[in-house]
């Protein structure tokens, strides 16, 4: 019963998303001031309708209701409760209904805080808003049905892929699906936008928070999903430029760019074009990624179940919203007027390099992605590109993006002077010097390239705190003591940089350390006998049989010691489980984190001589990455709560003249 | 030079230099990008080709490239040693590739199951992997495994390929 209440709440949130579409959108290029009020409550409905939807699946799962489809071929009784409930978007019906509900959720947040929006732009949002959701409705009601019975139903279900059970995992995909779906509202705004044919300072300051909150959203998500793969996989990688995980990295670098260009056209009434398109193609390429990912047309965990119907469908929906965005883009925009002026060397100058840097990164990152799909639709190779071609494309691009945010960030609006700027940065330069020397005596023997990667990292952290310094404390006559104190008066927006920006440096160091410094060894043995990596030395203890709540293990037990001492150092438990319910066996790595890296163990296969395989690392540097990853979320948290960028309320002018509401340009 | 050119122009002119700035800057990146998916590519695409198409010489020893099919059955051999290398055999039902593979075996990697391996060949015809991959989700294969059977004309439809899977349960799978 309740999942027919599912079902039809889909339909019925199918039916409010025709009418959220079609009547503010004809009200709004009426001026009928009803038919736009229409918009709010209506988007206010369909979440709420939505939500049914999702509960209705949810109760499905963690009831282990087996007459539905879509549990037995996810879900088991013996499960624990955390996964049947991520059970419900563990699957390529759930997801989607996830998608959709927070697609509404977002139209509704809108609708909530948007009080202050021209009622025109905030029905036409709502509007555009409520065709994306139409379009996923109509796939989901027509090709993916999450509600769907069996009869007779089976005692017993057949268990959720043991991999995706576990609980950086439960999270990693609602995480995604907030920062990719959060997108969809920048898009809406832009398009809505285009109708009106005004793009103002006002505009920009409505639109930031929600870019700022979908992309600290997704950062987390794709952080988490990195953090699975390093501890779940076993293979000691953080990022494999797999084709699923590049879908959702094209979206944050467009969502990074757009971030950033959205502030020029804030603060400065300029890139105003530009910024509507790169809200067009972030919100494409999380579409674009939503196409790789479901459709099936990739293998990997993501890539739940096959259906040519499917990916068609996805593919029509994908070339109507962003053929149809970008066309609008072709008529509407040449009409928009630019403001300010600037230099090439100016904060905005380097707003622009930023974005240039960034699009071209997404670029090579979207070639590599598509080209081995294009090719094989077009003649019969089957190709893959791997990490090497990002290495070769991508990092490079990464690399001077981070050396010129160290410059770019000091840089005064309008016009610069880069003379003045370098001597600023001098102490900067010192402390990156020392640091790169330090790390020439350390790292040179093994890879020279990891004392540049490191060397990187320093600057972007060197230069960084020299900005926040020198905000606080400008000239010598301010006292040091008076400049700690002017910090607690910093808006949080310019914490939020300063931590955001300290966070690239720290993931730049992490992802040196994890890629270049890595030390490995993989051999086979059995109890009593010794590895060594590096300066570390791993002795296989014991192995033993455990059982887990639904799994049987043998569980080896490394003692890791000091090479040259014979210190003690740590003991870790390296995993092999199998499922009962399907099966599946998976890895569970043994890890022990400090600050200055990972020791990493994996109890492999029995070999034929009655040992096991072993493959075990000293990874210098990796918790960075999770730290780095931290503090990005955390500088876009606090740019969110600063109060100019209250999220939808920018600062009323006090009087209220014929319904609309008059802000404020920006200062 | 702009710096002192710029200041005795109109607002117009300015904008539009500003413009040719910002085209410029972007056609220069836009040249560096497409210089460097050309250079990646050059070096780094990797080619398909199943165990019929290796047995056929199609392959130079020393060549990167990802060989795909069913692991045979009863090939499985570990050694163990100081590397912990494992044998097996690649088969597209037609012919065979011996396989050396010194690391650890995806969980999912089973005999009789489709796999993926990264690697060269060696002198004597024994491939040597760098990375194993086996489809994440044992119901279906992988798309290349099936790909290596379809050349070889082996593949019977209804082997669980993508897409050929029923969507129905397994009662069996308990």
């Amino acid at each position: 019963m309740i999942a027919e209440l599912g079902h039809f709440a889909l339909a019925l949130a199918a039916a409010v998303a025709l009418v959220q579409a079609v009547v503010p959108m004809l009200g709004a290029a009426r001026g009928d001031g009803a038919m736009m009020a229409a918009a709010a409550p209506a988007a206010l409905v369909q979440f709420g309708v939505l939500g049914i939807a999702f509960a209705a699946l949810m109760h499905a799962y963690i009831t282990s209701d087996f007459s539905v489809l879509n549990v037995i071929e996810n879900s088991h009784s013996l499960k624990p409760l955390l996964y049947k409930v991520a059970g419900t978007w563990g699957n390529h019906e759930g997801s989607l209904l996830l998608w959709v509900t927070v697609l509404a959720l977002f139209g509704a947040l809108v609708a909530v805080f948007g009080r202050n929006l021209p009622p025109s732009l905030k029905a036409r949002t709502l509007s555009v808003q409520a065709l994306i959701t139409l379009g996923f409705l109509v796939f989901m009601l027509l090709t993916s049905n999450p509600f769907a019975r069996v009869f007779p139903p089976p005692i017993e279900g057949t268990d959720l892929n043991p991999l995706l059970q576990d609980p950086g995992l439960a999270f990693h995909p609602p995480m995604l699906y907030v920062g990719y779906v959060g997108l969809s509202i920048s898009f809406s705004f832009a398009v809505a936008a285009l109708i009106e044919g005004k793009v103002d300072a006002a505009w920009a300051r409505w639109v930031r928070p929600w870019t700022l909150l979908a992309w600290t959203f997704l950062t987390a998500g794709i952080a988490l999903g990195s953090w699975w793969a390093y501890y779940e996989l076993g293979w000691g990688g953080f990022w494999y430029w797999d084709p699923v995980e590049n879908a959702s990295f094209m979206p944050w670098l467009a969502a990074t760019a757009l971030l950033h260009s959205a502030i020029v056209v804030e603060k400065r009434d300029t890139l105003k074009s530009w910024t509507i398109l790169l809200a067009i193609i972030a919100f494409g390429l999380s579409l674009i990624g939503t196409f790789l990912v479901r459709s099936g047309v990739l293998t990997s965990v993501h890539a739940f179940a096959s259906d040519p119907d499917r990916g068609i469908f996805i593919l029509l929906l994908l070339v109507v919203a962003i053929g149809g965005s970008l066309g609008l883009y072709a008529w509407r925009a040449p009409g928009l007027q630019g403001g300010g002026l600037f230099r090439p060397v100016s904060r905005e100058g380097a707003l622009v390099l930023n974005n240039l840097l960034l699009s071209a990164a997404a670029a090579t990152v979207f070639v590599g992605t598509l080209y081995p799909l294009f090719l094989e639709v077009l003649t019969d190779d089957k190709i893959s590109v791997g990490p090497p071609y990002f290495n070769l494309t991508f990092t490079p691009i990464m690399g001077v993006l981070v050396i010129a945010l160290g410059v770019g960030a000091m840089l005064p609006w309008k016009r610069g002077d880069l003379g003045a700027v370098t001597r600023r940065l001098t102490v900067a330069c010192v402390v990156t010097a020392v640091l790169m020397g330090l790390a020439a005596l350390l790292y040179w023997q093994r890879s020279a390239l990891a004392v540049a990667g490191l060397g990187m990292a320093a600057w972007l952290a060197a230069a960084t705190l020299t900005q926040l310094w020198q905000r606080v404390r400008p000239t010598a006559r301010i006292g040091v003591g008076e400049g700690v104190r002017r910090m607690a008066g910093l808006p949080r927006a310019a914490w939020g940089m300063t931590l955001a920006h300290l966070g690239v440096a720290v993931i730049v160091a992490g992802a040196t350390g994890a890629s270049l410094l890595t030390q490995e060894t993989i051999s086979s043995g059995g109890p009593g006998d010794r590895f060594t990596v590096g300066d570390y030395a791993f002795t296989l203890e014991s192995v033993d049989r455990v059982a887990g709540p639904n799994y049987a293990a043998e569980r080896g037990t490394f003692r890791v010691t000091d090479a040259e001492t014979g210190d003690e150092i740590a003991t870790l438990h390296g995993e092999r489980r199998r499922y009962v319910a399907g099966g599946q066996e998976t890895t569970e790595a043994g890890i022990r984190s400090d600050l200055g890296g990972d020791l990493y163990a994996v109890l492999g296969q029995p070999t034929d001589d009655g040992g096991w395989t072993v493959r075990l690392y000293r990874k210098p540097l990796v918790p960075w990455l999770w730290i780095g990853s931290g503090l990005l979320v955390l500088g876009g948290l606090f740019s969110l709560s600063d109060r100019r960028l209250r999220v939808g309320a920018p600062r009323r002018s006090g009087t209220r003249a014929g319904g609309v509401a008059r802000t404020q340009p920006a200062e | 030079m702009a710096a002192s050119g710029g200041r005795g122009l109109s607002p117009a002119r300015r904008r539009k230099r500003t413009r040719l700035y910002l085209v410029l800057g972007g056609l220069a990146f836009l040249a560096l990008a497409v210089g460097l998916v050309l250079a990646g590519f050059r070096d780094n695409i990797v080619f398909f080709f199943g165990p019929s198409e290796v047995a056929a010489g199609k392959v130079d020893p020393g060549r990167t490239f990802r060989l795909g099919g069913l692991v045979k059955d009863g090939s499985l051999a570990r050694p163990g040693g100081t590397d912990g290398a494992v044998l097996f055999t690649v088969t597209d039902n037609a012919a065979e590739v011996r396989v050396r593979f010194a690391g650890l075996l995806p969980d999912l990697f089973r005999e009789g199951q489709g796999i993926v391996a990264l690697g060269a060949l060696d002198g004597e015809g024994l491939f040597v992997a760098d990375e194993v991959l086996a489809k994440h989700d044992e119901n279906y294969m992988p798309a290349e495994a099936v790909e290596a059977m379809k050349r070889a004309g082996t593949w019977q439809h209804g082997e669980g390929g993508p897409g050929t899977a029923e969507p129905g349960y397994a009662p069996e799978g308990q």
